[in-house]
């Protein structure tokens, strides 16, 4: 009986899960450690024009996806917290984005498959060529987080601090939201523009839950998306139920897990102060 | 150029008729003051009369519209490693997973590219930190789970970091009981003397910073007045802050800013919590019946 690896797709899927799930995590980190997972969300919904767009143009939709996310990350991180305030007018925009994408889908003939695709995601259809682009994305965006780790840090835990430390608040957040737009973009192909938050903020979420400092929260968040993604597409393979569905299943049990995790440690915490203080 | 506003060796920061705009607004008009190094200063003043954005101008985050600033005998400039600043309103999220020994170490050389790893040199340095504030203990424990002390303490050692010489403190005493806010006021003090440092200290209230303070820095009405406790905490000085006729009454070592028969300092602290604005007379007089 044939095993998995036998299928190129399925070696292919492996190897762009692999690549967008390690990025995922480690960008995610930072993400949810800024408290702006929102802008990851509305990034895909903007990336859904983009793709769109790019697909009606007859170009490929992650160039469409890429160049779209990037443009409105600049936006957004030169808006800055004025964007905070207004809600309505951002769920108005990302409403509007999507229905944009939907009108371009419109005109184009294999409208139904594209559209489940990008909206839901599908690895098994990733070719070679996709994942020599997924590969370089990934590695420039890490690269640039390492270069910028450290600044990102402190601006996102003391921003208050870290301006007076001559850290441009600015510089940063705009630079961060390009290498969450980029990875976003790498995301929507596993696991599509409405799931997104499965591979970058799920395990980013639970690794923060189950570490206590950053050096080894951006490791575990990592390597726990990067499971989630292998095992979600091993599930698809043997129960022919779609990917997505397994990652962000396999996504959402995991956070609950580290929930469950870290409120036995602090109830077993209290327990043990307890008792040393009735010694 | 006025010779009595030129510079003095001794001074730690200088203010040389310096006004401060926010938004449209004058924060601070025309001030001329020269802060001493080595002295404990508390800075005070109604909500908005602009300790912080004076604090921000020392930082060089805000930069004067008019007149200039020097700290440590050079213009104020952003990113000055001489200057160490617990932040009015600080980022530490509750809740955070991170203990306190790799928070207060976010401080050290947070500004450097590359990924936040510490040479010999930082941890040494964080170490230093946490036992000049005494929070040694603290250093394995969640941020989130701490309490206003223990945190203050903690963002006391962040902002040690680097060897400052100038320490500013927004409103250290925010949140915290009276026990407290006094181990924090000794707390700051015992590194003032023991590092010769200069440290500005900002609070809603006089009497916590009585003992500490060696000079006091009033703010209000866009101007601020600088000296002794004696010379600047008196009725004629406090009425032009406020732009309103003020009494001090000086009661058992506390002292009390009345206008009429309300504590104008209890009032601001209490508005906080109020919902009930509207103060009747009975309320005034229980206030000062309160002090
Ligand atoms: N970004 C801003 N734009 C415009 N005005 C501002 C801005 N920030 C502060 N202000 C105004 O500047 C004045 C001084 O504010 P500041 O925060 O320095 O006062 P403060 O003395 O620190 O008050 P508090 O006791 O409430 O902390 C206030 O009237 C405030 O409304
Ligand atoms: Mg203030």
């Amino acid at each position: 009986m044939p095993t998995m690896f036998d299928y190129d797709f399925m070696r292919n899927a492996f190897a762009a899960a692999t690549i967008v799930a390690v990025l995922a995590g480690v960008v995610g980190y930072f993400l949810v450690l800024r408290g702006q997972t929102f802008a990851g969300h509305a990034l895909a919904h903007v990336g859904f024009t983009g793709a769109t767009g790019a697909v009606l143009v007859g170009i490929s939709p992650l160039w469409g996806l890429v160049s779209m996310t990037v443009a409105a990350a600049i936006g957004m991180g030169f808006m800055g917290e004025k964007l905070a305030e207004r809600d309505v007018a951002i769920g108005l925009v990302l409403a509007f984005a999507l229905a944009l994408g939907l009108l371009f889908l419109h005109f184009f003939t294999a409208y139904a498959t594209q559209a489940t695709t990008l909206l839901f995601g599908n690895v098994l259809s990733v070719d070679v060529g996709t994942i020599w682009i997924l590969l370089a994305i990934s590695a420039g965006t890490l690269a640039v987080l390492a270069v910028i780790s450290r600044p990102l840090l402190f601006a996102s835990l003391q921003p208050e601090l870290a301006e007076a430390k001559g850290i441009s608040l600015r510089l940063y957040g705009v630079l961060f939201l390009v290498l969450v737009a980029l990875t976003t973009a790498e995301c929507v192909q596993i696991v599509g523009v409405l799931l997104v938050f499965a591979l970058m903020v799920g395990p980013a979420a639970a690794a923060q839950r189950l570490t206590h400092s950053v050096a080894w929260g951006v490791p575990t968040a990592g390597l726990l998306a990067l499971l989630e993604a292998w095992l979600g597409i091993t599930l698809a393979f043997y129960t022919d139920w779609p990917t997505s569905f397994w990652i962000t299943t396999l996504s959402v049990a995991v956070y609950l897990v580290s929930l469950l995790s870290s409120w036995i440690g602090s109830r077993g915490q209290a327990l043990l102060s307890l008792r040393s203080d009735t010694i | 150029m006025n010779r009595a506003i030129s510079h003095r060796k001794d001074d730690a920061v200088e203010f040389a008729n310096v006004s401060l705009r926010l938004g449209g607004r004058t924060v601070l008009s025309g001030i001329s003051l020269h802060i001493p190094a080595n002295a404990f200063i508390g800075v005070l003043g109604p909500n908005g009369a602009g300790k912080t954005t004076l604090m921000r101008a020392i930082l060089g985050l805000v930069p004067p519209s008019n007149g200039s600033i020097s700290v440590l005998g050079r213009p104020a400039t952003r990113g000055n490693p001489a200057i160490g600043y617990i932040p009015q309103m600080h980022g530490a999220s509750p809740g955070l997973r991170l203990r306190g020994w790799d928070f207060v170490a976010i401080g050290a050389k947070g500004h450097c590219l590359g990924l936040p790893r510490l040479g010999k040199a930082e941890r040494a340095d964080i170490d230093r930190a946490l036992d000049l504030v005494g929070a040694r203990a603290l250093a394995r424990q969640h941020i989130g789970e701490m309490s206003g002390g223990e945190r203050q303490r903690l963002l006391l050692a962040q902002a040690l970091i680097g060897r400052p010489q100038l320490l500013l403190l927004d409103e250290p005493l925010i949140s915290l009981d009276p026990h407290r806010q006094q181990e924090v006021v000794a707390l700051a003090k015992t590194l003032q003397v023991e590092l010769g440092v200069t440290v500005l200290f900002s609070a809603h209230e006089l009497n916590p910073l009585l003992e500490a303070m060696d000079q006091v820095l009033y703010l209000g009405s866009g101007q601020a007045a600088l000296g002794s406790v004696d010379d600047v905490i008196t009725g004629p000085v406090l009425s032009r802050l406020y732009g309103s006729a003020i009494d001090v009454v000086r009661l058992k070592g506390r002292i009390f800013v009345m206008s009429g028969s309300y504590d104008v300092e209890q009032g601001a602290h209490q508005h906080d919590h109020d919902h009930d604005h509207a103060h009747s007379h009975e309320a005034h007089r229980s206030h000062a019946d309160h002090v």
